[in-house]
């Protein structure tokens, strides 16, 4: 076998990288596992709230599956997520995650938005109506 | 090129079913008990008014349009611009696929959860379905029509069914990958003589099946051909296959008429070295542009189509376009190629002349386009707007609008064309 030559590029590209690659628990205002509300920040306005309901269906969806129930990316079910830590998938979410398919998002949505898409995942009720 | 050597493996076969071609009717046309059927069904429930035969008609511009949130397929007649009816109850449709039986009539839909139904488009009824695995991706259908295989991502591996009753013919459960899991299977396609082509996104492989005894498929592997191939297509002709890899700039090929010289390397650092943007939706291969000569297709994580000699496998040119490229494809007599857009750029479609390499025309067919099929000879194009709720029918010389159908948030669309060939 010959050597062919590789050129490593990291996932995560125009983003500050510094900031990107923080440790996970950087949105600290978030509750420890197990929290079913987002304590990070008041939740979406409903009409944002269908943008981002409908960003998850569709655009997450492509890999994640349109039901979520996984495909190139992992299932994002309440079964899938309930037990690993919020504020990780937060960071998952706004940073990607460099040297697999999962992109940032952060151009697309601000970080108490993902908080709430995690909590909201993470207990089952993404689908549920919230006018908070 | 790089050679990378291939290695033989008698194919593990696993549960096959006791039910083969011959199927299940003891010597009844399958028409005749299914007229019998459907009019004992009738009388039984004295539908009265339903029972006029269906029109009289072939099926050659006939295809399908995904409504994938309401697992749905719209039949639709591409000669009259219009929706012929719908069919129901399939399941969850995200990413759904179709392939063709050889005579028209039957779209096989493989949806993502494992779900694979046999759609006949005369009747506009549901012919069989069979939910085959827990997460599907894909399909392909055999040299000779005999044979519809599935690619899997959970568990990972691909299976062989009888295309006229569904019924399990082969298991091919795929290796694994750096975790330990079944590799998510991509890129299957038919191929010459028989042969099924995939690759292996989690454990780096193409594996090349000839599928002539679909009972005892024989499985021969090419290892180390790139990390995380994501799709993959054979060229017209039915020669090369080409896996685009993911996880590093480049692309695997195997000369199908030469499996024994191995895969090779070809667009080795095609990003040359530069970062590659975020890529919000993974670009498709199938249908990938082969015109005159030349393959158009998509960089991953670069606002360009590459362009490669199909003679040399060589890089020489480029085409700068509108955003990252999800579908690049060839108007079928490759004087055009047509290309969509991941998000944010997912409102545009652009249109490459393929004699000066540049790009002659923006459209903005609405937002979110998510897919796009020519008619048979290419007159037209078939575009898909989900979130618009439309399918939006250009005319491929004037660039005019010049038909709209309804259709709710729309995905893939496919015409019975594909049934005639070879990769589709
Ligand atoms: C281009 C494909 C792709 C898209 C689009 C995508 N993801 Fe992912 N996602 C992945 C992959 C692949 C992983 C697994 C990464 C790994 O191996 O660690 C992942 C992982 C995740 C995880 C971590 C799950 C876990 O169990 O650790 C979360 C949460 C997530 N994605 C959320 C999202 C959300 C929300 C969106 C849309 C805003 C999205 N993803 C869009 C591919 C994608």
């Amino acid at each position: 076998m010959c050597v062919r030559p590789r050129i490593r590029i990291a996932a995560v590209a125009l983003l500050g990288t510094a900031a990107v690659l923080a440790p996970v628990g950087a949105p600290a205002q978030l509750t420890g596992a197990g929290a079913t509300t987002t304590a990070a920040g008041p939740a979406p306005a409903p009409a944002r709230q269908r943008e981002l309901r409908a960003l998850l269906r569709q655009d997450c969806g492509a890999c994640h599956g349109m039901r979520l129930t996984g495909g190139l990316g992992p299932p994002l079910t309440a079964e899938a997520l309930y037990d690993k830590p919020a504020d990780s998938m937060t960071e998952t979410i706004l940073s990607g995650r460099p040297g697999t398919a999962m992109p940032p998002w952060r151009h697309f949505m601000t970080e108490t938005e993902a908080a709430w898409l995690v909590a909201r995942l993470r207990n089952g009720t993404i689908d549920a109506p919230d006018s908070r | 090129m790089h050679p990378i050597p291939a290695e033989s493996d008698r194919a593990a076969s696993h549960g096959l079913p006791t039910t083969g071609h011959a199927g299940k009717g003891p010597g009844v046309p399958a028409g005749c008990r299914r007229a019998f059927a459907v009019f004992a069904m009738l009388a039984a429930l004295a539908l009265a008014g339903c029972a006029a035969p269906l029109p009289l008609r072939g099926t050659g511009d006939l295809g399908v349009v995904i409504e994938r949130e309401d697992g749905r397929l719209q039949v639709v007649d591409t000669s009259a611009h219009a929706t012929l009816g719908t069919v129901d109850g399939l399941g969850d449709l995200s990413h759904a696929s179709v392939v063709y039986s050889r005579d028209g009539r039957y779209a096989y839909v493989f949806g993502r959860d494992g779900g694979l139904t046999k759609v006949d488009l005369l009747e506009r009824r549901i012919d069989r379905r069979t939910l085959q695995a827990g997460n599907s991706i894909g399909g392909a259908i055999s040299q000779d029509g005999r044979v519809v295989a599935a690619q899997n991502y959970a568990p990972g591996g691909i299976k062989l069914f009888d295309a006229r009753t569904l019924a399990l013919l082969a298991d091919i459960p795929s290796a694994a990958g750096p975790d330990g899991q079944r590799s998510k299977v991509v890129g299957l396609t038919d191929a010459p003589d028989g042969r099924f082509v995939a690759s292996l996104f989690d454990a780096g492989e193409i594996w090349l099946i000839d599928a002539r005894n679909p009972r005892m498929p024989q499985v021969t592997r090419f290892r180390g051909i790139g990390r995380q191939p994501y799709d993959g297509l054979v060229t017209p002709d039915g020669r090369y296959y080409v896996a685009g890899l993911f996880g590093e700039d480049g692309v695997a090929l195997v000369d199908l008429w030469h499996p024994e010289r191995g895969a090779t390397r070809i667009l080795d650092g095609y990003g040359k070295g530069e970062a590659r943007l975020p890529v919000y939706k993974m670009p498709h291969l199938r249908g990938w542009a082969i015109a005159d000569g030349y393959a158009f297709l998509p960089a991953v994580g670069r606002h360009e189509v590459l362009i490669v000699d199909t003679r040399t496998w060589r890089e020489v040119g480029r085409v700068a376009v509108a955003g990252q490229p999800v579908f690049v494809i060839a108007r079928p007599d490759a004087r055009q190629v047509w290309v969509n857009f991941a998000l944010p750029d997912n409102g545009k479609v652009q249109v490459i002349d393929t004699e000066t390499r540049r790009v002659t025309a923006t459209l903005a067919p609405g937002r979110a386009v998510l897919h796009l099929e020519f008619t048979p000879r290419g007159e037209e194009v078939w575009i898909s707007v989900r979130d618009d709720n439309r399918v939006v029918v250009y005319d491929t010389a004037t660039l005019a609008r010049i038909a709209t159908l309804a259709a709710n948030a729309p995905s893939g669309i496919f015409f019975t064309s594909r049934a005639t060939r070879i990769g589709f």
